[in-house]
């Protein structure tokens, strides 16, 4: 059951404040755009990263990065 | 404006209006001619008391709004009904928010209904929330409108004098900005906070003021509300389209002869609205449909449109709070877009870095292409930017620049490629048309 | 309990101790301040800023234990437990290891909101990282004020760095947040 659940990392934008340090461990899937803030994939977390991604959400100094779980329903 | 003086109000004989038929030139109804006009309001049992008889029961009321297919008329059009149950199943008691705030410049039908019918939206607030069990309730405005909360609480003061409203309606004013009247913005400035959007989740209908569940709807929707709880869901359904049921006010304005608030079948089609505001004035190039959130259309291909949310996204338009600016032949829409997105990306809350730092850049980018043009890249400057800004926010502020900003360069795209190449075009010289606030009335704080 | 110790050998210990807790710590707020005025270079990235500023403090709290452990297990001062956490119980020096033991819950303070950060939300933490600014100049001057080598130029030259370090760090920090702010 826990291999079916997939993640999917999300930023919040207004604690955001551009420090990029997800994009320096997880280049990946997380791009800076020009002005200093993430770009992140719509897909799901690659397994394969999995833990790089993890460690991204802990770096965030202002805790922007989300990991969620993919569930069907979304906003 | 439409306003024709009648006694009452006959369903379900008379089509139009329904809301604006106790306008008066002059005036607000007070409670006794809004009685007079449309009947006292349908709450069951005493003030206070809820019967336990009769087809206004809580949750039959809401099956019924269900029926009628009222969905919100604040511009996301979202099913009431389904609204109104989310709220339910919420933990905690509801609370209801009226959002009288216009924040679009170009739209003055909340205002309309508020100084002119205040009690259709009172009804309103006061049957939304014996639907959901609220009891807090209140209307938000603009902080700076004085005049207009003045009236809001007479009329208030009114119905508490006469033991209409089982949950006190409270009148409250918020920052003047334009993204402070966002339905997170209003619950985070209710709950102590500044006025700006906030992220979700929670939404405001699972954890809203004071945690609560909150019900935030526009004052046009509770001014339906309080003629569908009187006269049905088919009543309601009687005019409009199966789709896209009743009538629904929109703001005319720009190169029309009788520019104002009109009350209109759901469904009209655009060509027909604007003639019901007297026509062009000039010769027609463009609409923009759905204000500074919504999109530019060519006169030709708009004029068959109907208004419904549906059609209008089919054609890559938007209907937002139901917005029609006529825009000349004489008039440069890019530059006029321009000024739009200038105005926007100073709104912003300055919250997120892409709304923030984009906006802007897309302003920049935008007057350049209005006003000099000439080198043959800015088009592509502007294709770069709107994928870096949109979605990338947390509320929908940037996003509407965004579609403000490729709606426009569809439908002129012939107009934006001279621009490029040559420059600016005769037009940019014309008097602004789209209405901007002035600066006096921007120097608001956001608490 | 009563272990009976004595001798030099856990003196020099606690003073060690306590120098190396010191230096921890001004290594620890170099790497704070660079982390939030977003230092970064070709060859230096933002995150290992921010993970050495962590591990380093946890270091720091390894030192710490040290160093009160050797302070309170010498029988040549009797100094409870407790003066460790609360100011102005020890009868040595009283003054002096109350601004250690200050320093001290600070730091605990510090470390613990740290590691749970993400169930207190950024705001909370946020505002309790603030008190590392006044732990730093406590814990100096506990060191000044209760140390016994103070007077040695070596240490003195150690101190007199950390200070500057500090110093212009935070210096740093107040002109390019002030930059930051008007932008």
């Amino acid at each position: 059951m826990g291999l079916d659940v997939r993640y999917q990392l999300r930023v919040n934008p207004i604690a955001c404040t551009g420090h990029g340090m997800c994009a320096e461990l997880l280049p990946e899937i997380i791009e800076l755009d020009p002005w200093g803030y993430p770009i992140l994939a719509a897909t799901p977390v690659p397994r394969n990263v999995m833990d790089h991604a993890k460690r991204a959400v802990d770096a965030c100094p202002t805790l922007a990065l989300l990991m969620e779980e993919v569930t069907g329903k979304h906003r | 404006m439409t306003a024709v003086a009648l006694t009452s109000y006959r369903a379900p004989e008379m089509r139009l209006p329904r809301l604006l038929a106790g306008v008066s030139y002059y005036q607000a109804a007070g409670l006794a001619e809004h009685e007079q006009m449309y009947g006292p309001i349908p709450l069951p049992g005493r003030a206070g008391r809820p019967g336990r008889s009769g087809r206004q029961r809580p949750e039959r009321f809401i099956d019924l709004v269900d029926r009628s297919g009222l969905t919100g008329r604040g511009g996301a059009g979202f099913p009431t009904g389904r609204k109104m149950r989310s709220v339910v199943a919420g933990q905690g008691r509801a609370v209801v928010v009226a959002n009288g705030a216009e924040g679009e410049p170009a739209s003055c039908k909340d205002r309309l209904l508020l100084t002119r019918v205040p009690h259709l939206v009172l009804d309103g607030i006061t049957m939304a929330a014996h639907a959901v069990g609220a009891d807090e309730a209140c209307l938000v405005v603009h902080g700076q409108e004085v005049d207009l909360m003045a009236g809001l609480e007479d009329a208030v003061a009114e119905r508490e004098a006469a033991g209409v409203d089982p949950v006190r309606i409270q009148v409250v004013g918020i920052p003047g900005r334009y993204v402070s009247s966002e339905q997170s913005s209003i619950v985070q400035y209710l709950n102590g906070g500044p006025g700006k959007p906030t992220f979700s989740p929670p939404r405001p209908h699972e954890r809203g003021v004071k945690g609560r569940p909150t019900l935030v709807n526009n004052v046009e929707t509770l001014a339906h509300l309080a003629l569908i709880a009187r006269f049905g869901d088919g009543w309601f359904r009687s005019i409009g389209l199966p789709s896209a049921p009743g009538s629904t006010l929109v703001t005319v304005g720009g190169a029309v002869a009788r520019p104002g608030v009109y009350e209109i079948e759901m469904g009209t089609p655009i060509g027909q609205v604007v003639m019901l505001a007297g026509g062009p004035s000039e010769r027609l190039q463009a609409l923009l449909v759905g204000g500074y959130f919504g999109g530019w259309l060519p006169a030709e291909v708009a004029w068959p449109v109907p208004m419904t949310h549906a059609a209008l996204k089919s054609v890559g338009g938007a209907m937002g709070a139901g917005m029609v600016i006529a825009l000349p032949v004489t008039s440069c829409a890019l530059a006029e877009t321009a000024r739009v997105v200038s105005y926007l990306a100073e709104e912003t809350a300055a919250q997120c870095g892409p709304c923030m730092f984009g906006l802007p850049a897309l302003a920049d980018a935008l007057i350049d292409l209005a006003w000099q043009g000439g080198r043959g890249r800015v088009i592509d400057q502007i294709a770069t930017l709107i994928p870096l800004i949109e979605k990338r926010g947390a509320c929908r502020h940037p996003d509407g620049a965004t579609q403000l900003v490729r709606s426009a360069l569809t439908a002129f795209a012939a107009d934006a490629r001279w621009h490029d190449q040559q420059g600016p075009c005769y037009g940019v010289r014309r008097a602004p048309l789209l209405p901007i606030p002035g600066d006096e009335e921007r120097e608001w704080g956001w608490t | 309990m009563s272990i009976s110790l004595n001798g030099p050998g856990l003196w020099y210990a606690t003073r060690a101790t306590g120098l190396v807790t010191l230096l921890l710590l001004t290594a620890s707020v170099l790497l704070g301040v660079l982390t939030a005025g977003r230092f970064a270079s070709d060859r230096w990235p933002r995150f290992l800023t921010v993970g050495l500023h962590r591990n380093l403090s946890l270091v720091v709290m390894v030192f710490l234990v040290l160093h009160v452990g050797t302070t309170v297990v010498d029988t040549y001062t009797s100094i409870p437990v407790t003066a460790a956490f609360i100011p102005f119980t020890a009868s040595y020096k009283t003054g002096w290891l109350a601004l250690g033991a200050v320093a001290c819950d600070l730091m605990i303070a510090l470390v613990v909101t740290s590691l749970v950060r993400n169930r207190l939300g950024h705001r909370t933490w946020r505002r309790i990282h603030w008190t590392a600014y006044a732990c730093w100049p406590v814990a100096l001057a506990h060191g000044l004020g209760a140390g016994t080598d103070r007077g040695t130029i070596w240490v003195f030259g150690i101190t007199a760095i950390c200070v500057c370090i500090v110093a212009a760090a935070a210096t740093w920090r107040f002109v390019t947040g002030a930059r930051a702010g008007a932008r």
